[in-house]
C-alpha cells in the first residue's frame, strides 16, 4: 500500500523548521498530566493529607519525646510510598485505557522517548513528595523532644528517598508490563501479601522470599543501618520486579498496535 | 490501495465500516505499523517527522480523551508538546466555539458534538498545514456540519489540505474536491469529485419506460436499466430530451447518472457485494 497524505505546500509557503520536543518538556507535561486529572488530583490530596494526619499524630502523642528527625521522617513518607506508585501506574496505563494514547503518540511518535519521559516525571514526583514530607517532618520536629532532633546522618535522608522513588519505579514497571490499570494496581497491592503467605505456608521460599520480596527488601531502607548483602538483596529484588517487567514493559509500548 | 492529497484540497476518503479507512489514517500517523508499503506526510514518513503536530493536525477519534482532564487543560497539554504559546489555547476554543465554561469542564461531561470541537482544535493547535480527519462530523449537529464544512473549505482555500473520511457520501460531497472511495482495503474509485459524480451518462425516467426506452433507441441511443425503472443513458442531457419530445415521451426526471451510479457502488459496498473492478452494477 502506497499512501501520500498531504505534500507539503509548494515553495511559495514559507517552511518554519520545527524542532523535536525537548525531553525536559515531554517530562513537565507527563508530570503534570499525573496531576491534571480528577483521579490524578485526588490521589495526590489522599497523599498530602494522609501524610499531614501522621506527622501530626506522632508529634503529638504521647511517644513524641523520644522521635528525631529520621524517626518522624520514615511514617510521614510511607503513605506516598503506597499511594504515589498508583499514580506511576495509571501514569501508563490511562493513556491505554483512555486511548490518549492516539494523541500523544500522534504527537510525539518516537514511543520511546514518552515512556523516559514518563519515568523521568515518576522520579520528579517522587523527589517533589519527598521535598514535602522532609519539609512536613522538619516544621513537626519542634513538638519532639528528642534532645538532638536535627541528628539525622546524611545516608538515613538518602535512603528514605530511594525508598520513595523505588516504590513509584515499581508502579511504572507494572504499568508498562500490564497495559491495565486494575491489573497492575491490583498485582502492586496484592503481590507483598502474596509473599508473606507463601513465605510462611511453604518452608521452601522463605529463603526466595529474602531476596525477591520487594516489600521486604525496600523496607531495609528504612532500617538505620544496611549491611553489603542487604544491598545486594534490594538489588536483586529490584532487577526482578522493577527492570525487567519495565524491559519487557517498553518492548510491548514500542510494538503495540494504537486504537 | 494508492492515493495523494494535495495543498489546496479536501479529500473525502469514503468507505463503508470496516473498509480501511481508520486502519489507513492510523498507517499514516504511524500507529498501526504497515505489512507493507509506505507512507508520507509533507514527503516524509510521519515518524520522521520532528514535529507532527506542526506539520499534520490529527483527529482520529474525539472520544478517546481522558475523561477526568478539561477542555482547556487538554488543549494546554498539546500546546506544550507542540511548543505553542498557551495563548494559543484560548485562540481556539473560540475557534472552534467552545464558550469558557464548558472549556472548564471535564471531558468526561461532554457530548460528542463538543468533544468533536475539542479534537478539531487540537488538530488546529500547531497551525498546520495539512489535517487528518476520521469521521470529524460524528456526533455533530446540522448547524455544527455546517460550521466544520466551512472551517475546512477555508482552511483549504488558504492552501491547506484535508483528509477527511466519512461513511456518508453525501456529508463529504457537500465539501469535498476530491474523493477517494475503497471498499475491502482497495481503492475502488478516486478522481476529482466533479468527474466521479457527473460526466458521462444521463439518468433518465418516464411516466411510460416501454415508449422512453422505445425513444430512446429510435434515436439511436443505447439505455440499461437502472433502479425506480430508471434507465441509464449514454448521452447528454440534450440528446436524450430531444428523443423524448420527439416521442411525446413525458420526463419524470433526467439528471447527470453517475452521480447515482457512484452513489450505487457506495450502497453495493456497504451490502458487503463488492464489485472488484470498482464499476457500478
Amino acid at each position: 500500500m502506497t499512501v501520500t497524505a498531504p505534500a507539503r505546500a509548494t515553495a511559495t509557503v514559507a517552511t518554519p523548521p520545527h524542532s523535536p520536543v525537548p525531553l525536559w518538556r515531554l517530562t513537565a507535561v507527563e508530570l503534570r498530566k499525573m496531576a491534571d486529572t480528577r483521579s490524578g488530583a485526588s490521589l495526590l490530596a489522599v497523599v498530602g493529607l494522609l501524610a499531614a494526619a501522621v506527622v501530626t499524630v506522632l508529634s503529638l502523642s504521647s511517644d513524641a519525646p523520644e522521635f528525631d528527625f529520621g524517626g518522624l521522617l520514615g511514617p510521614t513518607v510511607l503513605p506516598a510510598a503506597v499511594l504515589l506508585p498508583v499514580l506511576g501506574v495509571l501514569s501508563v496505563t490511562s493513556e491505554w485505557s483512555q486511548r490518549t494514547t492516539l494523541t500523544t503518540y500522534a504527537l510525539v511518535p518516537r514511543r520511546m522517548r514518552v515512556a523516559a519521559a514518563k519515568v523521568l516525571a515518576a522520579l520528579a514526583l517522587a523527589v517533589l513528595a519527598y521535598a514535602a514530607c522532609l519539609a512536613a517532618t522538619a516544621a513537626a520536629l519542634p513538638f519532639a523532644g528528642d534532645p538532638d532532633p536535627w541528628h539525622l546522618p546524611a545516608s538515613a535522608l538518602g535512603k528514605a528517598g530511594l525508598f520513595l522513588v523505588v516504590n513509584v519505579l515499581l508502579g511504572v514497571a507494572f504499568g508498562m508490563l500490564l497495559l491495565n490499570s486494575a491489573l497492575a494496581i491490583v498485582l502492586y497491592f496484592v503481590l507483598p501479601i502474596a509473599w508473606s503467605i507463601l513465605g510462611e505456608m511453604v518452608a521452601a521460599l522463605a529463603r526466595p522470599a529474602e531476596w525477591l520480596d520487594l516489600s521486604v527488601t525496600s523496607g531495609l531502607l528504612l532500617e538505620p543501618v544496611m549491611t553489603g548483602r542487604d544491598w545486594a538483596r534490594l538489588g536483586a529484588s529490584v532487577a526482578v520486579w522493577i527492570v525487567l517487567p519495565m524491559v519487557l514493559g517498553l518492548v510491548r509500548v514500542a510494538r503495540r498496535e494504537i486504537k | 490501495m494508492s492515493f495523494r492529497c494535495t495543498p489546496g484540497t479536501v479529500t473525502g476518503f469514503l468507505g463503508p465500516n470496516g473498509a480501511g479507512k481508520s486502519t489507513t489514517m492510523r498507517l499514516i500517523c504511524g500507529l498501526t505499523p504497515p505489512t507493507g508499503g509506505h507512507a508520507t506526510v509533507a514527503g516524509r514518513p510521519y515518524r520522521q517527522l520532528a514535529n507532527p503536530g506542526r506539520e499534520v493536525g490529527i483527529l482520529l477519534d474525539a472520544s478517546a480523551q481522558h475523561p477526568g482532564r478539561t477542555g482547556r487543560e487538554t488543549l494546554t497539554l498539546a500546546a506544550h508538546l507542540l511548543r505553542m504559546p498557551t495563548s494559543r489555547v484560548a485562540e481556539l476554543l473560540a475557534r472552534v466555539d467552545l464558550p469558557a465554561a464548558a472549556a472548564r469542564k471535564r471531558v468526561g461531561d461532554y457530548s460528542l458534538g463538543m468533544r468533536q470541537r475539542l479534537g478539531l482544535a487540537q488538530a488546529l493547535l500547531g497551525e498546520p498545514r495539512a489535517l487528518i480527519l476520521d469521521e470529524p462530523a460524528n456526533g455533530l449537529d446540522p448547524e455544527g456540519i455546517y460550521w466544520m464544512r466551512g472551517l475546512l473549505r477555508d482552511f483549504a482555500n488558504r492552501g491547506g489540505t484535508v483528509l477527511l473520511s466519512s461513511h456518508l457520501l453525501r456529508e463529504v460531497e457537500a465539501v469535498a474536491d476530491r474523493l477517494v472511495m475503497i471498499g475491502n482495503g482497495r481503492v475502488v474509485a478516486q478522481g476529482a469529485k466533479d468527474e466521479l459524480l457527473s460526466g458521462a451518462g444521463m439518468r433518465v425516467r418516464a411516466v411510460d419506460p416501454a415508449a422512453l426506452h422505445h425513444a430512446l433507441a429510435a434515436a439511436g441511443l443505447s439505455a440499461t436499466p437502472a433502479d425506480g425503472g430508471a434507465l441509464l443513458v449514454d448521452a447528454t442531457a440534450e440528446a436524450v430530451g430531444r428523443a423524448a419530445a420527439a416521442a411525446g415521451v413525458v420526463l419524470l426526471e433526467l439528471q447527470p447518472g453517475r452521480a447515482r451510479g457512484l452513489e450505487e457502488m457506495f450502497l453495493s459496498l456497504t451490502n458487503g457485494t463488492t464489485t472488484p473492478e470498482g464499476t457500478a452494477r
